[in-house]
This record gives C-alpha cells, structure tokens and sequence, in this order.
C-alpha cells in the first residue's frame, strides 16, 4: 500500500515537473494566432496561406526569432464559416493566449471575429478582400489585401486614359461580385464614365449568354467589366467571345489566377485586369522596387510547396511580415505596444505593394499597387 | 429577333441538360419510389473523370466511355451498398439515404478529383455559328443532339426490349411484376445504373460550355428535381418537357425581366404551374402515393 502511494506520489509529482516546465516554454515564445479556411469552398484562400504562414513562422524561428523569442503559430481551419471562426476567435484569445492575429480568409469569418479582437484589445491582421474591414476604421483591425474599390479605381482609370466613357457591367451575386459592383458603381461618376446597362448573375450559373446580349445591345458601348470571383468570370469571357463583342472586356483581382487562363481558354486574349505584382514577378523590369520581394516569396513559396504561388498566399506574407516588424520595433510582447507599431509600418515593401499606414488607414496601400494586365497568348503581361 | 433566337439556345441547351436529369430522377423515381438526390452527382462524376482521364493522356472518347461506365459502377454501388440493405424501409427513408449518398460522393470527388473548377475542349471547335443574329455554340448541337439520342434509344428500349418492360411493368405494379417472374431488384439496380449513365452523359457533353467541379451536382439535382415536378414526376415525356422549360424560363427571365431574379422567376411560374396542376403538367390525375 505504502508503495503503491509513493508510486502514485512521484507520478503526480512527474506530471507536476511536465506541467511546469510546459508553461516555462510556452512563456518563452511568442503566440500568433491565424483562423483560415484551409478547407471549403474558400480553401483556395485559406490554404496558400496557411502554408505561407508556417513557412515563414519556421524560417524566422530558424533565423533566431523575434525579441529573442520564438514564435509559435496556432492556426484553426474555419473552413470560410462565420460561426466556426467566431468560435476559434475566442479561443486563440482566452485559451491560447495569442499577442497578435493574421488571418481571417474570408470577409464574413473576418468581420465575425472583429468584436472579439476589438474586446480583448488584440492586433486582428485580417487577410479578406471587402473595404468594410478598415472602412471605417477600427482601433486594432488591419488588413493587407487590395481592395475592391481600388480595382474598380484602377479599371476606370485604364478605361478613361483610353478614352472609354459608355460601359455595361456584369457582376456575380456572390459576395465578391456584389460589394464591387456597388464600390463601382460608388466610384465610376469621378471618371466621367457611364454605365450603360448593368446586369448580374447567380454565383453557380453556367451560361451568361442571355445577359450578355443585353448588354451588347446596349447604344455606344465601349467596353465591358466583370466584377466576379471563381468559375464565373470564366463563363463569362466565353460567352463574350461566342457572342462576338467587339469592345475590350476587364475582369478583375479576383480572378488573377493562372486556372482563369486555363479556363477561359483562347477567350481570355486580350482581357484586362488588375492584379498584384506577384503574377508577373519575373516580367518586372530590374528597376522595380518590387521585384525583389516577389520573387523572394514567389520562389520560396513554390520551392517548399511545389504549387504555382498566388496573391493570396502573398497576403499572408505581407501580414505576418508587417506584424514581425511590428513587434521588433516594439521590443515587447504587449499587444497594445504591437498594435501601436503596425499603425506606424511605413515603407513597407510586401508582396500587395508598398504599405503605408496611419491612424485613418489601416491598410495602406494606394492604386500603384495595382498593376494592369492584360492576357496575351495564353500568359500576363503588363499594360504600363 | 436575334435576341430571342440567342434566349432560345441558352435556354434549350441548359434546359437539355437539366432535362437528362430530370429524366434520371423518372426512371429511378418508377422503379423504387425513390427519388434520387444523388442524381447531380452522376452529371459530375461524368465531367470530372473525363477531365481527369484526358489530362492523364487518354483520348477523348476513351476518356468518356470509362467515365460512364465509373458512373454506373458508382450507381450500381449506390443501389446495392445503400438502398437495397434498406428496401423495407419507406421511401422518405430512402430519399434521405440518397441525400447522404450525395454528400458523400461530393466528397469523394473532392478527394479523388481536386477543389478547382475545370473544362474539357469542346468537341468540334470554339467557332460559333452565327444564325439569324444569334450566335450558337456547335457544342450546343452536341448537348442538344445527345440529350435527344438518349430519349429515343430510351423510348426504344422501354418499348422494343424484354428487360424494357420488366422496367415499365415494375414501375406500373411492383408486386405484380414480381407474381409474373420478374426480378423486382434487379430491375431496380439497373434503373440505378441506366440513370447514372444518363447523368454521366449529360456531365460530358455540357462540361465544354458551363465547366465542372466536385460540387456542381447540388444545383442540377435541384433544378432537375423542379422540372421533373413541372412536368409531373415519373412522367419521361414531361420530365423533357420540364427540363426544358425551366431552362428556357431562366433565360428569358434573364433576358427579358431582370437576370437577378432569373431564379425566383423561374420558381414562381412552377409553383404558379404546380398550384393549378398538382400533379406536373403530364402528371397522373390521382394522387395515389402519400
């Protein structure tokens, strides 16, 4: 009997010792928390940049950390859900612990977390496209991605320098397609352009023919523009090519993919869009500041992934960048210090463009970090 | 005018296709009381195997011989492992044994194919035919021919074959098909593997025009679903009908009404339809099964 307690004793004594010294690391590094939709529907977001995320978290571990520290990245799949990010928000805060946030793929899972981020007063990096995020602006949330009003900015500004002033519009109904189409429509009177027939479609459709031929019929048309995301953008540039239009058609960010390419096929010559330098890493002349931060991560990104790199995984990259930066001019741990910093990053270079923030932009960046494509023989290339 | 004729052809070849899947549903719907959730995913299964068996450098047509017949096995799998061990039960058991299924094929194509959307070469060229003002994908001909050749040998085999007949005599009175010798379940099992076939055609012909990922099928076992409702469920005749003209609903209301209610315009001429005549607009007059 005697025995038997001692054993037990030691035992708890053990697990005691295990205890102890698994607080004495914890406390020895630094907690990012991210919550992504590395599965779903959205995983095309969420998974580049989880990968990017703990790719980068190892190679600055390896490099000797931050503030002598290491740091360690929790990350939950949320799958794109609202809900389950909401959920993963509260945890990271008051179970695991985290300084700082980057991720949040998706616009709704990234405005579910807000409040949370917002209470526990925890720098949020969110990684999701919509201008909601930081317009207006909130005391701890940030966000590296361009937004849609500066891709319909961009787009105008292209039509106008070349003289395009009547436009039809087609827009999908998904959530991407129907916050561009109203920043755009927001924008487009301060470039003397007019929409002349404005039609949507369903994000699952599979033939747009009907709208189009709206829209062809349309008096002075002079180009076309897309505000959409996924499959239907594609679906569109086919049925513009069956149909015969003969004005320019522009896509936008949200289909800067090479599968768009891919799928649009031999449609997709002479299409325009605006996206991140990181597409056309290596076509950057050497001059660009640019340059060398793309094809940084372009090439450590595929080397380690064997995946072709994309925007999305890049914004990843800018987020936690910007944070480490953050926390190494801040020299502390404390989240408040941290978000003090991440207001301050100037002169950024990341993978998004050069990032610029102050108390009433947290994301800044502005239209030049928006390059102008344009599909020819089946690969980008740029306008400027 | 050309407008109308441009309406027409969207609307007829998504309507051919929605129409072959209502056309699974009827056939699945007369032998088994069932109707087959799982009947998008077979439209899938078709598309995505081909495009995955193509770009493993097998030609086009073997590509879509085996992807039909990965179909029927699939559909023959799905009769055998999930609604024979259930045959006592009731039909609403069965139908949500075959939403289940669904999800689970959803998921297996995630698995085996990948999460990204894909397209295969249409089969005569990207050209359009222009006629009248319109201009006519040739892959449309395709769509529309196929879905037609599928009709007529069903027709033919429903009534010119034995095992056609054990179909139809199964679909009129199970329990008397079966006093007169015939093989209820395997005439169930095969209804089964003929639907998935149909579906799998259907995913290969239309993938050219609206591409295809692992998750199309839930969109087309819905509209399939509403137009074999519209032209009376279990009716072969007005499952065509019906495909068609939910397709044809879409694109005018697109065309003509608004394109962001295109689906509510659609849903509001079935239910408008279906609150006149309950039955679908082939359908039986009494209402037997409750």
């Amino acid at each position: 009997m005697t025995n038997m307690k001692t054993c037990l004793g030691g035992a708890a004594l053990l697990a005691g010792a295990a205890m102890f010294a698994g607080t004495a690391t914890a406390a020895e590094t630094i907690k990012i928390g991210a919550s992504l939709a590395v599965t779903g529907p959205a995983s095309f977001l969420g998974d580049p940049e989880a990968k990017t995320l703990e790719l980068y978290v190892d190679q600055i571990n390896k490099d000797g950390g931050v503030n002598g520290k290491e740091l360690e990245l929790i990350v939950y799949d949320d799958g794109g859900n609202a809900n389950k990010a909401r959920t993963f928000a509260t945890r990271l805060v008051e179970d695991d612990g985290i300084v700082a946030m980057v991720g949040g793929s998706t616009t709704g899972a990234t405005m579910a977390m807000v409040p949370v981020f917002e209470d526990a007063g925890i720098p949020f990096i969110s990684l999701a496209g919509a201008v909601v995020i930081i317009d207006p602006v909130k005391e701890f949330i940030f966000k590296t991605p361009h937004t849609d009003r500066m891709a319909c900015e961009k787009i105008f500004t292209d039509m106008k320098a070349r003289g395009i002033a009547r436009i039809g519009m087609i827009s999908g109904t998904g959530g991407f397609g129907k916050s561009m189409r109203s920043q755009c429509l927001d924008v487009v009177g301060n470039y003397g352009i007019e929409i002349v027939a404005d039609e949507t479609y369903g994000p699952k459709d599979s033939d747009m023919t009907p709208q189009l031929t709206n829209i062809k019929s349309a008096d002075g048309l002079q180009a076309v523009i897309n505000p959409g995301f996924g499959q239907g953008p594609a679906i569109v540039t086919r049925n513009y090519s069956q149909l015969g239009f003969d004005v320019p058609l522009y896509q936008s960010h949200g289909v800067a993919s090479k599968s768009f390419i891919d799928l649009a096929g031999d449609s997709a010559e002479g299409v325009r869009l605006p996206a991140s330098a990181l597409l056309v890493a290596e076509k950057l002349p050497d001059s660009d500041p640019q340059k060398a931060v793309v094809t940084g991560y372009k090439s450590t990104y595929e080397d380690a992934t064997g995946q072709p790199v994309s925007t999305f995984g890049g914004h990843a990259y800018d987020g936690l960048m910007i944070l480490v930066e953050a926390m190494k001019r801040a020299g502390s741990e404390d989240p408040a210090a941290i978000r003090d910093e991440i207001e301050k990053t100037s002169d950024f270079m990341g993978t998004a463009g050069v990032v610029n923030m102050s108390a009433d932009d947290h994301l800044g960046l502005d239209l030049s970090a928006f390059r102008m494509l344009e599909i020819r023989d089946g690969d980008w290339s740029l306008v400027e | 005018m050309p407008e109308f004729l441009q309406f027409s052809v969207s609307g007829l070849t998504v309507g051919a296709v929605y129409a072959l899947v209502a056309l699974g549903f009827t056939i699945i719907y007369n032998a088994s009381d069932v109707v087959n959730f799982a009947q998008g995913e077979f439209v899938m299964i078709g598309g995505m195997a081909t495009v995955f068996l193509t770009a493993a450098g097998i030609p086009l047509p073997v590509a879509a011989l085996m992807a039909i017949a990965a179909a029927m096995a699939v559909g023959l799998a799905l009769h055998r492992l999930a609604i024979e061990p259930a045959r006592g039960a009731s039909p609403v058991t069965l139908i949500i044994i075959t939403i289940g299924a669904s999800i689970f094929l959803r998921g297996l194509g995630q698995v085996v194919f990948d999460k990204q959307f894909h397209s295969l070469p249409s089969f005569s060229g990207d050209t359009p035919i222009r006629f009248g003002g319109a201009a006519i994908l040739p892959q449309s001909f395709w769509v529309l021919a196929g879905a037609g050749i599928i009709v007529l040998a069903l027709w033919a085999f429903f009534n010119r074959t034995l095992l056609g007949k054990a179909v139809l005599a199964t679909a009129a009175n199970r329990l008397a098909a079966r006093l007169v010798g015939i093989n209820t379940s395997f005439v169930v099992g095969f209804s089964f593997v003929v639907s998935a076939a149909i579906g799998a055609i259907a995913g290969i012909l239309v993938t050219p025009i609206t591409l295809t990922s692992y998750d199309i099928g839930t969109l087309l076992a819905l509209k399939g679903f509403a137009a074999a409702m519209l032209g009376g469920m279990g009716n072969p005749l007005g499952a065509i009908v019906g495909g068609l003209a939910v397709g044809l609903l879409e694109a005018f209301g697109a065309g003509y009404l608004s394109s962001t209610y295109k689906d509510a315009i659609a849903f509001i001429v079935i239910l408008g339809v279906l609150f006149v005549m309950p039955g679908g607009l082939f359908g039986r007059a009494s209402v037997e099964r409750v």
